[in-house]
């Protein structure tokens, strides 16, 4: 009989165990959960995707610290940013793309990666920075009313590379010219220097993370004009299924069987 | 003052960290950067805290060689030779709850939670916070850590960390009675796991002790001193936290810092 309640008791224990887990551990996930909830945050130069960059970063500060022109802050409850993770907000103070990488460098958990800031074998350099991408909102850019500002333009550390100016008849004037500035997202390293700079009240220039400020075509368009573009299709056609009759699949739409109809 | 001397030495070693921490951040001196999960000495060798790391693991990120080495040298450390040292030596919120602690033995306070918090509490904390850190992807602890923010709220200036601390200093003060340090800080548990076997331990003398009780007065880890009175034994539990409280208001040289070199349970 005693065993029986002993048993009892131990299974009542292990329960109350599982329930606490349980529920404590929603708790704390829901906790974390709110803690990360904005929809976007941009990060210093050299850090891994987001998802990574949660799990690497310790939180330690070192790279704020580094920075010289306290770009860097470190997220506190309330910012809807996880708690303690380094970021910067451009329109207050953009980052001025240290040659040094002062920042990147001082990461010891490798959620910032001075890899990441290297291309093609060569050493790392600022200027391969990803933070984001500068998106000009057209409707509130001086620029595009006519009127010459150049602002991000001149501000923009990698002038006629990341921003180059666009020149345009003005139809309304008959007799002007726009320069409207364009970014070359290929370039720009979105350190919202541009931002910062952008004279309007609230900027027409502005930094997103790159996954808010790109699209994808997706693999089933093909630049026809491009000849590695164009060799895709070969490559596609050689891995589909031998069993299919792929010729005439590709010979679809310009059977004229099709249009006959 | 031979009733404090090394509450004093603990508290200078405790501000002198903080402080280097301070100077790191504002007058860019070397000697000392980061946090308490990680930092730099002189520029040169990294030292991290192992349950952080433990926590970026869990959390499915294999951290740098530079901070995976800092989180052993740490851990070697604290398994061989100090134990629990890190919360009454190093940690800032030690100061914290320590006061809160102080004033609750000054001004008597002594309300206590109904459901009594056991002392393992931080050991289902410390398996959670892995848990909710492989499932959640992100080191749990490290987000809500009062360490953390202590820190920040110190050398960043942190408004919402001094709110996160007050609420700890409140619950250890009002609620329950060394609640923070001695019932729910995973990173406490951990050490406490880990540390078991350390070589520095306070050692108690029975035939010494005149049954005072005034080392259970001062010890936020009460159950750790059972053997008190009883047998002279080291104070075997890694709970204790070696801070020597016990040891310095002992009038009768029966507590003492000892060596102990066995791995009896
Ligand atoms: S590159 Fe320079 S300015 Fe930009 S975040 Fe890093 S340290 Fe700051
Ligand atoms: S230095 Fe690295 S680990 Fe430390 S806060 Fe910055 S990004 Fe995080
Ligand atoms: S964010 Fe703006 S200033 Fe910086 S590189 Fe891109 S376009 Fe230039
Ligand atoms: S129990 Fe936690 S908060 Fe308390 S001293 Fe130890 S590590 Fe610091
Ligand atoms: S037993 Fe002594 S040294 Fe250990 S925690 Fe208690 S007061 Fe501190």
């Amino acid at each position: 009989m005693k065993s029986m309640a002993t048993r009892r008791k131990v299974i009542q224990r292990m329960m109350e165990g599982a329930v606490f887990m349980g529920t404590g551990g929603l708790i704390w996930g829901k906790a974390i959960q709110t803690t990360t909830k904005a929809d976007y945050v941009l990060r210093p130069p050299g850090a891994l995707k987001e998802k990574n960059f949660l799990k690497a970063c310790i939180k330690c500060g070192q790279c704020v610290e580094a920075c010289p022109y306290d770009t860097l802050k470190l997220a506190e409850p309330g910012d809807g940013i996880a708690n303690g993770t380094p970021y910067f907000e451009p329109r207050s103070i953009p980052c001025y793309l240290c040659t040094d990488m002062p920042c990147t460098d001082s990461c010891p958990s490798g959620a910032l990666d001075l890899k990441l800031l290297t291309k093609e074998e060569k050493p790392a350099d600022i200027n391969n920075a990803k933070m984001g991408l500068a998106v000009i909102h057209k409707e509130s850019c001086l620029a595009y009313w006519g009127i010459r500002c150049e602002a991000c333009y001149r501000a923009c550390p990698l002038i006629d590379k990341a921003i180059t100016l666009d020149y345009e008849v003005n139809k309304r004037t008959g007799m002007h010219a726009k320069l409207l500035p364009i970014v070359h997202s290929d370039v720009c390293t979105g350190c919202g220097v541009c931002e910062q700079s952008c004279i309007a009240e609230k900027a027409a220039i502005f930094v997103l993370p790159l996954d808010k400020s790109t699209g994808e075509v997706g693999d089933h368009y093909i630049k026809g004009w491009e000849k590695k573009d164009e060799n895709r299709i070969n490559d596609d056609v050689k891995k589909v299924d031998d069993e299919k009759d792929v010729e005439s699949a590709i010979d679809y739409l310009n059977d004229n069987d099709l249009i006959d109809d | 003052m031979r009733k404090y001397k090394f509450l004093i030495l603990r508290r200078i070693i405790q501000l002198s960290i903080l402080f280097l921490f301070v100077a790191g951040n504002y007058f860019g001196w070397e000697l000392l950067r980061g946090n308490y999960s990680s930092a730099i000495i002189v520029d040169s060798l990294h030292l991290s805290d192992p349950y952080a790391i433990l926590q970026i693991l869990a959390s499915g990120f294999l951290a740098s060689s530079s901070v995976l080495i800092g989180a052993l040298i740490i851990l070697l450390i604290y398994v061989l030779v100090g134990g629990r040292m890190f919360c009454s030596w190093i940690c800032p919120m030690n100061i914290i709850t320590d006061l809160a602690f102080r004033l609750r033995r000054m001004f008597k306070i002594e309300t206590e939670v109904r459901i009594s918090l056991p002392r393992n509490f931080r050991y289902y904390i410390l398996a959670l916070s892995l848990i909710v850190s492989a499932v959640f992807g992100l080191a749990a602890f490290e987000i809500i850590s009062p360490i953390s923010m202590l820190h920040r709220a110190i050398v960043f200036g942190s408004g919402a960390g001094w709110a996160i601390v007050a609420v700890v200093f409140l619950i250890d003060l009002f609620i329950l009675k060394a609640g923070w340090c001695g019932h729910i800080c995973p990173l406490g548990g951990f050490y406490s796991l880990v540390g078991k076997q350390a070589v520095i331990k306070v050692k108690h003398d029975k035939d010494n002790c005149t049954n005072c009780m005034a080392c259970f007065d001062v010890c936020i880890e009460e159950p750790v001193l059972s053997i008190v009175g009883k047998e002279s034994d080291f104070i075997r539990s890694g709970a204790c936290t070696n801070c020597a409280r016990c040891i310095e208001v002992c009038d009768d040289n029966a507590l003492k810092y000892a060596l102990k070199f066995d791995l009896k349970k």
